[in-house]
């Protein structure tokens, strides 16, 4: 019988022909990621279980990305800071990207895209859910605790349950006013927030091969607010001229084969897909666009490891162009990266960050900021009962930093067209004029 | 492993997500400092919406003030507990707080696995949904060996799924006793 790409991958690893779903087999790690909120952790436990001056697996294959709690004068966060380069002086880590220095990067999950850490058919971990993200590059990706990732500091190996896979194909095209955001959205509110709950999300079909890497992360990302293990797409020529900028390391191709067996398979018609939002207070509280256009807004959030990439900004800028936002409007870039092309990228000979300073809006520095609220003074954290709409990954209670505001989750196209209005707005007639 | 786990329950809906088992603000404290990681038992649950915590009347604290122990320690929840981000603050912050078993209908992965492989609780599955029966402040026994779950308050008896393929790592402790047992890695 035939394996889907995941299977393949993960047999790979575990040194086996093939695998089934259920099986529950070890794997060999690639990577490991971890970063400010959760190395700590990680160390400790790293360090009680293999005594204190054990050395971790394989140096080159650990990667330590603070993002999350880093523009605060929160003591513990700081102090959080300098236990992750302790470690990484005690180990001797190459692969670290130090806050305050020219090598910090931000946001991790793009960091690792950008660094060259995510390579076709490879398996990555990390200390964080949305680790799903690297699956955009053809590679098994996931999200682990402290627990786990001390487990592969220590013996470069971990157990896995084979999840069985589901198949979301898109084909056609994809309007011009619909985003990545908007798909996973769509689809996340037909399955649910358990809806793929250990199960891979595979996205094919030509309307997926035709987005770009950043978009394809956008869609991986996502997976876990569905209860994705994994979110995968095979590696294409876009993916490979975007890995080969960043890294001349090898990796391999994996393709699932036509008879694959999938839990699930759906087929989506690309050009009927539209604009949607997520309500308050869940992923999967999918409306369109055009049914929430009632609903006043506080504030505007662009930014983090889902919404705060170049074609985010791009896509926001494009429509902020000349015009005043008409409520508080924070703009994020995930990583330094990002943040250098809004100095250089131009629309109309205006770079994006004159249009977005000159359309009102507030720029923060490349971090996790206040897409999961943070420490009290974080750059754009929600405040009392404040109505947000945001490019970020979830809207759960509180989720932004406060308890009574209310988040929709929704495109940078969305989130830019509702900036310029104050209401949830569609973006589709901003986008085609 | 024990046989038995008493004490009182403490009810949550569906989709108890990870930012309200432990908003994400205090996600900076030690968990390993015997002292600093007591905050995150006065802050565990504390990110739980008002009417949701503790069913079925809601508005009940988890901790009291300053007390970093709750005075609940089996929680019963819906479908898709733990779901959201990986921190393993989660299952940690239950545990610190005297957390010592849940039974939900259904888990999010990571949260499920962190709390197997961590050794935090046993996260048991219901095979009929609780959320309803039992209310907070309840007097429960789970017992290990029958898979029961007995309502000592309402006097009504459950049965709970199997702990199935993680057994072993539950039996063991945490996933690196488990490895300790199985060779994979050195015993020390």
């Amino acid at each position: 019988m035939g394996m889907t790409i995941t299977e393949k991958i993960l047999a790979a690893h575990a040194g086996k022909d093939s695998v089934v779903p259920g099986d529950n087999i070890w794997v060999d790690v690639d990577v490991l990621m971890t970063h400010d909120v959760c190395g700590p952790g990680t160390f400790a436990i790293f360090k009680k279980q293999f005594g204190e001056n054990a050395k971790v697996w394989d140096r080159d294959k650990v990667v330590i990305i603070p993002d999350h709690f880093i523009f605060t004068e929160d003591t513990h966060a700081n102090r959080n800071i300098d236990i992750l380069r302790q470690f990484v002086k005690e180990q001797d880590l190459p692969h670290y990207y130090d806050v305050g220095t020219d090598n910090y990067k931000g946001v991790c999950h793009l960091a690792l895209a950008q660094e060259g850490f995510n390579r076709p058919g490879e398996i990555l971990f990390g200390t964080d859910s949305h680790t799903s993200t690297s699956g955009a590059f053809g590679m098994f990706s996931t999200g682990i605790g402290n627990t786990d990732a001390a487990f592969i500091l220590g013996t470069g190996k971990i157990w896995v349950k084979v999840p069985e896979s589901m198949c979301f194909e898109f084909t056609g095209k994809f309007p011009d006013h619909v985003m990545a955001k908007d798909v996973i959205l769509n689809v996340i509110g037909d399955i649910g927030v358990d809806g793929a709950t250990y199960r891979s999300m595979e996205w094919r079909g030509d309307a997926v091969m035709s987005l770009s890497m950043e978009e394809r992360m956008t869609l991986c990302n996502m997976a876990i607010e569905a209860g994705g293990k994994n979110g995968i797409i095979e590696a294409d020529e876009v993916t490979t001229d975007y890995v080969r900028q960043r890294t001349d390391r090898p990796y391999k191709i994996y393709h699932s084969d036509e008879d694959a067996k999938y839990f699930f398979k759906k087929t989506y018609n690309a050009s009927e897909m539209e604009s949607i939002v997520a309500k308050p207070h869940s992923p999967d509280n999918k409306a369109k666009v055009s049914e929430c256009e009632d609903v006043k807004l506080d504030r505007a959030y662009i930014g983090s490891c889902t919404g705060g990439k170049l074609t985010d900004f791009m896509a926001a800028a494009k429509l902020l162009k000349g015009k005043k936002v008409q409520i508080d409007t924070f703009i994020v870039p995930a990583t330094r990266e990002v943040e250098e092309d809004l100095h250089k990228e131009k629309i109309g000979g205006e770079t994006l960050v004159d249009i977005f300073k000159n359309a009102g809006a507030y720029l923060g520095d490349p971090s996790c900021a206040a897409c999961l609220g943070g420490p009290k003074d974080t750059f754009g954290r929600a405040k009392d009962n404040q109505v947000v709409i945001s490019t970020t990954n979830r809207n759960f209670p509180g989720r932004m930093g406060s308890k009574q505001s209310h988040v929709y989750l929704a495109s940078p196209y969305t989130a830019a067209a509702s900036a310029l209005t104050g209401h949830i707005t569609n973006p589709a007639e901003f986008v085609n004029n | 492993m024990k046989k038995i786990i008493e004490g009182l329950a403490y009810v949550l809906g569906n989709d108890v997500d990870t930012d309200q088992i432990i908003p994400a603000e205090h996600l900076v404290y030690s968990l390993s400092d015997p002292e600093e990681k007591k905050n995150y038992g006065k802050f565990a649950l504390t990110g739980v919406p008002g009417e949701q915590a503790g069913l079925p009347d809601g508005n009940v604290s988890f901790t009291e003030g300053d007390n970093f122990e709750s005075k609940y320690s089996i929680i019963i929840g819906g479908k898709n507990f733990g779901c959201g981000s990986s921190r393993e603050h989660a299952p940690a912050c239950m545990e610190i707080a005297g957390v010592r078993a849940v039974i939900a209908q259904s888990y999010a992965r990571i949260f499920y696995r962190n709390s197997v492989d961590g050794g935090f609780f046993i996260p048991f599955e219901c095979i009929t949904r609780l959320v309803e029966e039992i209310k907070t402040g309840d007097d429960l026994k789970i017992d290990l060996v029958a898979n029961t779950l007995a309502n000592k308050t309402q006097n009504k008896m459950y049965d709970l799924k199997s702990l199935g393929e993680v057994i072993d790592i539950i039996e063991a402790g945490n996933i690196f006793e488990y490895a300790r047992k199985t060779g994979m890695i050195a015993s020390s």
